[in-house]
């Protein structure tokens, strides 16, 4: 259960370390509220009367989380997942700003189907930002009203769930994506390699009999898209990279400037596909947990900056869907209310990179690849927060999920830092 | 409580050799039984068997028919096609639905690796894998165990043979996992196009030339080659096919040395295997049919509580 509280009245945040974005360090401040409006941030504010005092002395404030890439099923498959729910959970794991994408029924391929989801705005507790898809109907051939649709509120354009599959309609979406300056944002696989394939390519696949989608399906593809980006000089950005020769890829494209962007996955960054040994379809997902060195390869990429975001790829799968074989349940898990915990467990416990780096690939790149306002501590704006201890370790329980779905791999996994309020919109808004 | 050190029989991947000797040497007992004029016997009187194909099969089912039957088990048999769970009934409905009425032991063939594994997380009753898409076959491997060890007296130190589509097959697991846990040394021989990626992390020899492999084994374990593969272009030819990788007599007459022969069934005769051949003296495969039954009655009794290996023919 979600609490939320409507703040009134002046509120202080006493003693919290704070996550400054623009000189990403962790500092000492004090912030100050007012009926949920920020009235002050300093290194330290004098508590005077009449102000609620909330101890911050072993919590991280942060601005609120952005998770670029959630599938929240609305319209479609209510069943699955609302954008009440979705924005629930998501508020849960400490994301205020979430951008979802448009493999929906109907997909969200036209101006009105944006609105429809951008309307809602004011009923849910996080941002929403439409993502459309880049061809009508997600069908890979004839593109979007790129034009309109993004004067609507789209931030970008992605058939996601499936590639944009011809080197030529993927030419012609990134030209066209140039009149509004948007990202084209690719699934990147190669059908064709990936076969039927249901699993990483490796030794695993072969030791359980099931058919393998090996990392050239990824690679092949992320670098025909980059030659293309960088040919016709457009806004590539690459969602969910998996292996380690497309970290390779995308390091070596922005070495020599090309508008390349990406994003991991926390899941991506923890395990390996020794974890569908146990074949547990919620271990199931697209593209497919890889190997060890991919990984670590992934980790490193997000420590250097070449993997911009960490986003979900919120993907919410009904229980009768997964209770099935292998092959015949859907891919993907849900990953909002785990997100900080499995991102915190796999790159500062294991000391890939510190906390500063994980909050800037949560709070600012994410924003930068979408083109969203940077408005992070805006005096006399509404205070956009999410406060956190990097330290509590917890063992992540059905219970702490706000989805419609529990389709997770990470029940009983004990993680690593945990969110603990958010502030958004004035209220405050707890889960537990 | 099962006499193996496993609840079920899922696969070999993980199966200690303690258990396969076990399983063989039980199975060494029940030979007997199905050699007398009567060949049962009241060992699981009073036992419910459900025989779960979810897709067909002929001589595994009635291997296992036999095997419950020579044991006295009540069985079930229970078909569906593979194709009503993709309309919504999920593989957990159908297993309460099958558990509801309070069976013991659950043998399941299924399309999809996993499928045993998974089911042996919804129910309490045992569970034995008859065969899981491409993953594993382990009464398959059993039997075929058991017919190497009847030929050579051991399986140690042999040089054994998997010939043909081993991505494919669903028996060139079980005989890797097995075969290797006994002490054999294994080589899979077929086109790179029929070899699974990093198989030879698994611990196999890998080759692409029969005729340089030949003179090295003792036995030869040949698959079949499903026609359809051609279509979806991993083989050129059938015709091809068989220049290559056929077993021929004229193929092992140049060896200075008889190879034992071993076929899963059903064969495809002239194409991977010849009818002379199979047919030969050498040929072991009608031998692992009857083991397949004596196989299937030993484990069913070592998972339902039989303790003594010599004494499972008489209990």
């Amino acid at each position: 259960m979600l609490n939320t509280k409507q703040l009134t009245g002046k509120l202080l945040l006493k003693d919290g370390q704070v996550y400054l974005p623009n000189s990403s360090k962790i500092e000492k401040r004090d912030l100050l509220l007012e009926n949920g409006i920020l009235k002050g941030m300093e290194k330290s504010i004098e508590v005077s009367d009449g102000m609620e005092v909330m101890d911050c002395s072993d919590r991280i404030i942060s601005p609120g989380f952005t998770d670029i890439h959630v599938h929240f099923r609305e319209p479609g498959q209510e069943n699955k997942e609302t954008l009440k729910s979705g924005t629930e959970a998501a508020v849960a794991g400490g994301f205020t700003t979430v951008c979802c994408m448009p493999n929906t029924e109907p997909p969200i391929d036209t101006q009105e189907s944006v609105r429809f989801i951008r309307q809602r705005q004011e009923e849910l507790l996080a941002e929403i930002y439409p993502v459309a898809a880049a061809t009508k109907g997600r069908k890979g051939k004839e593109l979007t009203e790129y034009g309109e649709i993004a004067a609507a509120g789209a931030v970008g354009f992605s058939d996601d769930g499936a590639p944009i599959a011809t080197g030529q309609v993927m030419r012609k979406a990134l030209e066209y994506a140039k009149i509004v300056d948007k990202p084209v944002i690719q699934h990147a696989e190669d059908l064709s390699l990936k076969a039927d394939g249901l699993m990483h390519e490796s030794k695993v696949s072969t030791a359980l009999g099931l058919p393998g989608a090996p990392a050239i399906s990824e690679t092949t593809m992320v670098y025909r898209d980059i030659q293309i980006a960088e040919y016709v000089g457009a806004r590539l950005h690459i969602q969910h990279v998996s292996t380690a020769g497309a970290v390779e890829l995308i390091r070596a494209a922005k070495e020599r400037g090309v508008k390349v962007t990406a994003e991991v996955t926390p899941h991506h960054l923890m395990l390996t596909d020794e974890a569908v040994r146990t074949f547990d379809t919620s271990t199931k997902v697209n593209p497919p947990l890889r190997s060890r060195k991919d990984v670590d390869a992934l980790r490193k990429g997000v420590a250097d900056g070449t993997i911009d975001a960490i986003a979900t790829d919120h993907a919410p799968h009904a229980i009768e869907e997964k209770e099935q074989t292998f092959d015949l349940a859907p891919p993907g898990m849900i990953g909002l209310e785990s997100a900080l915990g499995v991102v915190v467990k796999a790159l500062v416990d294991s000391k890939i990179t510190d906390l500063q780096t994980v909050l800037e690939r949560l709070v600012v790149s994410p924003r930068q690849v979408m083109q969203l306002p940077l408005d992070f501590y805006t005096l006399d704006n509404s205070a956009n927060l999410t406060i956190l201890n990097p330290e509590e370790e917890w063992v992540f329980r059905r219970e702490h999920v706000h989805s419609r779905s529990a389709n997770s791999p990470f029940y009983g996994s004990q993680l690593e830092g945990r969110v603990k309020a958010v502030i958004h919109r004035s209220q405050l808004i707890t889960s537990e | 409580m099962s006499a193996l050190s496993q609840k079920h029989m899922l696969g070999l991947e993980f199966t200690p050799k303690s258990d396969i000797e076990r399983v063989l040497e039980t199975a060494f007992s029940f030979r007997e039984v199905l050699d007398r004029p009567v060949k049962k016997v009241p060992t699981l009187q009073g036992k419910t068997l459900v025989n779960l194909f979810f897709e067909p099969s002929t001589r595994t089912r009635l291997s296992f028919e036999l095997a419950e039957k020579r044991l006295s088990a009540d069985t079930l048999n229970f078909s569906a096609s593979a194709s009503s769970l993709s309309k919504g009934e999920t593989l957990r409905d159908t297993i309460q639905n099958i558990e509801a009425m309070k069976i013991d032991l659950a043998i399941i063939r299924h399309n999809t690796p996993g499928a045993a594994y998974q089911l042996s997380q919804y129910v309490d009753a045992v569970v034995i894998n008859a065969g899981d898409g491409t993953h594993e076959h382990p009464t398959q491997a059993l039997l075929d165990m058991m017919s190497i060890k009847e030929e050579f007296g051991h399986i140690d130190g042999l040089k054994i043979a998997i010939i043909g589509d081993i991505a494919h097959s669903r028996v060139a697991l079980s005989n890797i996992y097995g075969l290797r846990t006994m002490g054999a040394e294994v080589t899979v021989c077929g086109p790179p196009t029929f070899i699974p990626p990093f198989i030879e992390e698994l611990g196999v020899n890998v080759s692409y030339h029969l005729d340089e492999i030949l003179p090295e084994m003792d036995v030869i374990n040949v698959l079949r080659i499903q026609k359809e593969r051609m279509q979806t272009a991993l083989i050129p030819s059938l015709r091809e096919y068989r220049a290559l990788y056929g077993i021929t007599r004229e193929r092992l007459s140049g060896l200075d040395k008889e190879l034992t022969i071993m076929h899963p069934g059903p064969l495809n005769r002239g194409v991977e295997i010849d009818s002379d051949v199979a047919d030969s003296e050498h040929s072991i495969i009608l031998h692992q049919v009857l083991n397949g039954v004596a196989v299937r009655m030993s484990l069913l009794y070592l998972l339902l509580g039989g303790q003594e290996a010599k004494g499972g023919a008489n209990a």
